[in-house]
């Protein structure tokens, strides 16, 4: 590749995306009348709430009956079912929350962000930023904070993604870092000064939670709370949501400036759409964030016309996903192609 | 003296709506409030330089569509991350059923 391939975001990949336009460029927006717009952006808190206390109701029941039955064999499939709500579903609320688009109400949006950030072990005000950079830079080497397999891909590591490994490792350190008062360049990168105390005092608190779990379960002489909060059950419940998260741009270009090309939209079922809260929705979501993960289907059906075809289901996504990561072990150069429709073609990056 | 500049006609704007205004190499937003009130801010979102007329009007908050920062266009207040720096805000006059902004 005659292009620098570094994911670190003050290295060589980042000045190369600086110096070339990849950084804070225009990307392509499919042209959807502002009425139209204007009626899918618009907020409400209903939705949101019948899906928040579903949402408690599910961890209630799961882990009230997990806990009951522990430590007998009946309580595995309660605590597999409430891993995925604690591990998985979190993520999902944790993103659309940080988007301030799941409810109307601000205080809403804040209250869920920042339990499912503690659940799934993202700092509130750091992922805040990190997604922001993102949404501008989407799949940018030496931009992007979040590009989830990196170049050329590390198998082990994807798999060890699906029990949240690598991601909890990194969370401890991060958080321990961040209770000493200390960023690294990178987080220094997408983090404003005026946001750094906040950084600190949140990875403290989280500390004391953690620790206070961690003593619990040692007064009480059982693992049980460790199993219901903390990294376990991140790491037991993890597994759903890289299923789901992968489909969103692995394999697929990186330094492109059109979400067309970097982003599947993949459909996918009531259940698996109620966990995701709709983020299968994925070209449609980077393209306008500003639309309610529940007007998504809405949009899709809006910007179909200038889409490539989405994919019919999680399977058939995987049977592109899986060999290209595979092939991107010894061809990092290489991505899967998009079919943009002819009309509306793709929105062309910088030449190198 | 303040130089008024001629933006739009009143019917322009859809109620709780936005519009964008180029002049002289500037680049504004216009509002028009749920009461019916109009305002103008610069049109560009001071987190990241994207255009606030493709963004959401909700009440007195302008929503970026880019990142969803948030300001009141009323006073321009950045209402929290990531937007953290203020936009500038622009008298506004209605005259013979045109929008005036003051950009100086």
């Amino acid at each position: 590749m005659s292009t620098p391939h570094d994911y670190s975001l003050t290295g060589p990949s980042s000045r190369y995306a600086i110096e070339h336009g990849l950084a804070n460029a225009e990307w392509y927006r499919a042209p959807i009348p502002r009425a139209r717009m204007k009626e899918l952006m618009k907020r409400s808190d209903g939705p949101a709430i019948r899906d928040t206390l579903i949402w408690i109701a599910a961890f209630l029941v799961t882990g009230g009956l997990a806990s009951y039955f522990w430590p007998g064999l009946w309580s595995l499939p309660f605590f597999i079912a409430y891993g995925v709500l604690y591990g998985s579903s979190s993520d999902s609320r944790w993103h659309e929350c940080g988007h301030g688009t799941a409810f109307k109400t601000a205080w809403m949006n804040d209250a869920v962000y920042n339990v499912a950030c503690f659940m799934i072990m993202r700092e509130p005000t750091v992922w805040r930023w990190s997604h922001t950079r993102h949404h501008t830079d989407t799949i940018i080497v030496g931009r992007d904070p979040e590009v989830a397999v990196m170049r050329p891909t590390v198998i082990l590591k994807v798999i060890l993604m699906f029990f949240a490994v690598p991601q909890v490792w990194g969370a401890i350190q991060s958080m321990l870092r961040h209770a000493a008062g200390r960023l690294t360049p990178d987080e220094a990168d997408f983090i404003p000064e005026m946001e750094r105390a906040r950084v600190y005092r949140t990875a403290r608190l989280w500390l004391v939670i953690h620790l206070a779990v961690i003593a619990l379960s040692v007064y009480w002489g059982t693992i049980l709370p460790m199993l219901l909060v903390g990294p376990l059950p991140t790491m037991y419940g993890a597994w759903l949501h890289i299923i789901t998260g992968l489909t969103q741009h692995a394999g697929l270009p990186e330094n492109v400036l059109d979400h067309r090309l970097n982003c599947r939209t993949v459909y996918m079922n009531p259940v698996l759409r109620f966990i995701y809260w709709n983020m299968n929705y994925h070209v449609e979501h980077h393209m306008f964030p500003m639309v309610p993960y529940h007007r998504l289907a809405e949009l899709h059906e809006e910007m179909k016309p200038y889409c490539p075809p989405a994919y019919p289901s999680v399977l058939a996504a995987y049977r592109e996903i899986i060999p290209a990561i595979l092939r991107q072990v010894r061809e990092p150069g290489w991505s899967v192609e998009r079919p943009i429709p002819q009309a509306f073609p793709a929105q062309p990056a910088p030449a190198e | 003296m303040t130089n008024w500049i001629e933006a739009c006609a009143v019917g322009d704007i859809a109620e709780e709506d936005v519009m964008r205004f180029d002049h002289g190499g500037r680049t504004f937003a216009i509002y028009r409030s749920p009461d019916d009130k109009y305002y103008a801010t610069d049109g560009l979102c001071t987190h990241e330089k994207i255009h606030l007329a493709d963004g959401l009007v909700m009440d007195n908050i302008i929503e970026c569509p880019k990142h969803n920062g948030r300001f009141d266009y009323r006073t321009g207040e950045a209402k929290g991350a990531p937007v953290c720096i203020n936009l500038r805000t622009y008298g506004v006059k209605i005259e013979g059923g045109k929008v005036f902004i003051a950009a100086d």
